[in-house]
């Protein structure tokens, strides 16, 4: 039996040690946002926050997330992820979408440690997530876009 | 989710307000949607809703699977209706030819070969001009004025006169009475507020808060979970194995043989993968294909020298290459195998009870998969439904002619026999491996020009798998000649007097399928590249050379025009270590593509930008025609650079995205799109942009260092 912090609440379930968090999430909880993309750490769909630190959720045993705070797509709220979520709808970001929750959660941990981003930070921090329809440039521009309208609001 | 309701009106936005969580969603499943409007809905035509609190559900009769169809079908209904754009949602259409067959395709159901928009113009608009007029009628009976003092704008009925307005949802229950017009009259293109102008994909939300829905997070009650086992090498067949073993494992009900490999089914996923680890399997080899690509390679070489099937001859090809040596251009081309990849790895869920096989899938040519779902289930076809789910990509991937995962999904749910549904999820994995690849090609190319500088001969042999034959779409194949084989050198737009196209369609036992723009993608880069060196050879600027012989191709030209002058190709600028273009027509959407290499510190050469024009007939969305264009620019971009997979012994090397090596945002170059303003009607979008980059690129390789690139890819694979 496990008991895990995430999304705010703490939630209890049995899995095998083993078990990847990815797929505790997603089978054990229902938290079908956070995706599958490779299972070995190479595509980043399945990025989810460990205590404000992005990570791949296919490679973290759920016996070894401990205490540690999770936070998936579903459970990301306040002004950054909004930010993010309205700029990516402005400029049509997603095509099939499925890599998305993984980039907004990327992009999320990258705004919260770099507040105005330039194109290597950008580069640095969503190298890890890969987009197959391709959206990387307009990931670019609504990670900026966001960037500048947190600004404004501050 | 405030954009959604905003423009509907105060009262109605309180109601949404409490129904929102299905609102954000921007996708639900029919079922949902039947239970929670069953009230009083108004639905003209198979492919609108309205109910009454003023929402406009469009049914989108295509996929989506990134392509923005389902935004673009919307559209054009929205357009018609003068709907809010933030009152208008998209389901997808379920398994119902008779009602969302293709209009291009006869009586089947499906999407594919760019062939959405194209098809569903003119339909989608009369749908929307249906419903309207229902509604003004309607409301004119409401308020007992004439019909033709009733307007509609942005999801607002007035009448001036009475200075009288309302939402849709108020006269939804009258409406549902007005018998619904045949002639509907359709705007004229100079009123249009949403074709041709920016909107907000439908859907973005839901695909940044984790709430829209694909097939791998249908979730249903008792249901179990499977992986398979592929055999090692296409067609091996397994001979023995230790499954009852496996079958003991905690969590797992059940291991048994199906058509395609070993199924493992359980609890769930973790469970299910850990359990298909222990599978020890004795394959029967003996119908297997144990060629390595070398093999297959050797074999097209030799394929090359012989003649093929003639699939078009023009004046006298061998006698004008001869007597032109001095302006002969020779060249070979290798194209190696390539893999879709889409992000949502291959999946699909079945359940076979009462008589009924229900499927939950990114499906994607329903009248096929109908068929093969019928025979898997032993049910027949009109037992059978599809409940149509977004697709995490595709490109391709999911219109297996054998409905490959489908079958997997209803094979299980039938051996299972107790009523209870069954998800097959492959791995990423599974998936490189899993065959149904773009097919590898060979060509020779010989071509000449004159003493002019211009071209007299063309002389194109094409080596390569068929992917139609033995499929339902054998049909497409004439004299032999597989159409997709030969797009883009059969249909060579240069105005060449002696022209001769080959073809051989070897038989290898490597599943190959459609792949985004298929022949477009190894036809085009050869032609292309052998373009360019003909143009050298006579001491011509690229697009110059085209100029002469695209006379009658003006719509190839002018894409080119229009990216030349965009770029500004002839004054070029001094960053440009290498310049490179090239044009293709896919599906009937025509684009050309710059592109500029320049120096960079450690790795050589990168790519500083690519330019693009399209000609895509009329445009409804023309942002999503510049994600499409920008998406299937780089999709052709890491083909031609990384993409590839090899063969040895029959075993596939690559498995997953490290040896499969795709395109990071690092390596995106910047991308600037342009479409070219057309009146012609409107095509397709998600192939046409993949085409020209690979040999825009390889000119501008060539341009930048002296060396021809005629091996896909460019770079070598990791």
């Amino acid at each position: 039996m496990f008991k895990l912090k995430i999304d705010g609440t703490t939630r209890s379930f049995d899995a095998q040690d083993d078990m990847p968090l990815l797929w505790a999430l997603r089978e054990k909880l229902g938290k079908t946002g956070t995706k599958f993309g490779c299972g070995r750490g190479l595509c980043g769909a399945c990025t989810v926050l460990l205590d404000d630190v992005p990570v791949r959720s296919c490679g973290v045993a759920v016996s070894d997330v401990g205490g540690a705070k999770v936070t998936t797509i579903e459970g990301l709220t306040g002004k950054v992820v909004e930010a993010l979520r309205d700029a990516w709808d402005q400029l049509n970001v997603p095509q099939c979408g499925y890599c998305q929750s993984g980039q907004i959660v990327s992009a999320v941990a990258l705004i919260k440690t770099h507040a105005n981003p330039s194109d290597a930070d950008i580069d640095a921090a969503m190298e890890g997530n890969l987009c197959r329809c391709h959206s990387y440039q307009r990931i670019k521009a609504a990670i900026r876009l966001a960037a500048k309208q947190l600004e404004a609001n501050q | 989710m405030n954009r959604q309701i905003s423009s509907v009106g105060r009262r109605t936005a309180l109601k949404l307000a409490a129904g929102a969580s299905a609102l954000i969603v921007g996708w639900r499943s029919n079922a949902q949607a039947t239970l929670q409007e069953s009230e009083a809905v108004l639905s003209p035509n198979p492919f609108i809703r309205i109910d009454s609190t003023g929402l406009v559900t469009v049914i989108s009769k295509h996929l989506e699977m990134g392509q923005g169809v389902s935004t673009g079908l919307a559209t054009l209904v929205a357009e018609e209706l003068d709907a809010a754009w933030a009152q208008v949602r998209v389901e997808l259409a379920p398994l119902d030819p008779a009602r969302f067959n293709n209009l291009g395709w006869g009586r089947m159901q499906g999407t594919g070969s760019s062939s959405s928009i194209a098809n569903a113009y003119d339909q989608m608009r009369q749908a929307g001009a249906a419903a309207r007029s229902v509604l003004v009628s309607a409301a004119a009976k409401a308020w007992s004025v004439p019909a033709d003092e009733v307007t509609v704008s942005q999801g607002t009925i007035f009448h001036r006169g009475t200075r009288r307005s309302g939402g849709f949802g108020q006269f939804v229950a009258i409406a549902r009475d007005i018998p619904v017009p045949k002639d509907v009259r359709l705007k004229a293109a100079a009123d249009f507020t949403l074709v041709g102008k920016h909107v907000r994909a439908i859907g973005n939300r839901a695909k940044t808060d984790g709430t829209a829905k694909y097939t791998i997070d249908v979730a249903l009650p008792g249901m179990r979970t499977a992986a398979i086992l592929h055999p090692p090498v296409f067609g091996a067949k397994p001979i023995s194995s230790n499954k009852k073993e496996v079958q003991s494992l905690p969590g797992i009900d059940l291991v048994d043989t199906i058509s395609s490999g070993i199924a493992v089914v359980g609890t769930d996923f973790w469970t299910v993968l850990r359990a298909r680890d222990k599978l020890r399997v004795e394959w029967d080899l003996s119908n297997s294909e144990q060629r390595g690509s070398s093999e297959i390679r050797e074999e097209y070489a030799k394929l090359l020298d012989q003649p093929g099937t003639i699939v078009r001859n023009e004046g006298d090809v061998a006698g004008s290459l001869s007597s032109h040596g001095d302006g002969l251009v020779e060249a070979e081309f290798e194209f190696p195998f390539l893999a879709h990849a889409p992000m949502e790895p291959i999946n699909c869920v079945a359940q076979i009870a009462d008589g009924r096989c229900e499927v939950w899938a990114g499906a994607q040519i329903h009248s096929i998969d109908q068929q093969n779902i019928a025979k898997a289930s032993g049910l027949s076809p009109d037992q059978v439904q599809i409940h149509t789910m977004i697709a995490g990509g595709s490109f391709g991937r999911r219109t297996t002619p054998d409905s490959d995962v489908m079958v997997e999904a209803v094979e299980i749910a039938r051996l299972l026999g107790d009523g209870r549904p069954v998800k097959v999820q492959w791995t990423r994995e599974d998936d490189v491996r899993g065959g149904r690849y773009r097919p590898a090609y060979t060509h020779r190319l010989r071509a000449a020009v004159g003493r002019d500088g211009i071209p007299v001969a063309w002389d194109h042999r094409i080596v390569g798998q068929s992917f139609l034959t033995g499929t339902p779409f054998q049909g497409a194949i004439k004299d032999g000649i597989d159409p997709t084989s030969v797009k883009g050198a059969r249909d060579l737009p240069y105005d060449i007097p002696n022209l001769r196209v080959e073809l051989h369609s070897p038989k290898i036992g490597v599943p190959v399928l459609w792949w985004r723009s298929n022949g477009g993608t190894h036809n085009g880069f050869a032609t292309e590249v052998v373009v360019d060196e003909l143009a050298r050879k006579a001491g011509v600027d690229p697009v110059v050379f085209r100029r002469r012989l695209l006379v009658k191709s003006p719509r190839h030209l002018a894409a080119l025009e229009l990216v030349a002058e965009k770029a500004r190709w002839f004054e070029r600028p001094s960053s440009a270590k290498g310049w490179g273009i090239a044009v293709h027509e896919a599906y009937g959407s025509y684009v050309a593509q710059v592109v500029e290499l320049q120096d960079a510190d450690r790795e050589g050469l990168r790519i500083r930008r690519v330019f693009c024009a399209v000609d895509c007939g009329k445009v409804v969305n023309p942002d999503i025609v510049r994600a499409q264009m920008e998406g299937g620019i780089l999709y052709g971009l890491e083909a031609a650079m990384f993409g590839s997979i090899t063969l040895k012994d029959g075993r596939v090397q690559q498995s997953s995205f490290d040896t499969y090596r795709v395109l990071r945002m690092s390596e995106a170059p910047p991308i600037e799109v342009h479409i070219v303003p057309s009146d012609a009607p409107s095509r397709g979008v998600g192939e046409p942009g993949t085409p020209p980059i690979g040999p825009a690129l390889a000119n501008a390789y060539f341009d930048a260092t002296g060396i021809r690139v005629r091996r896909l890819p460019m770079f070598a694979n990791g």
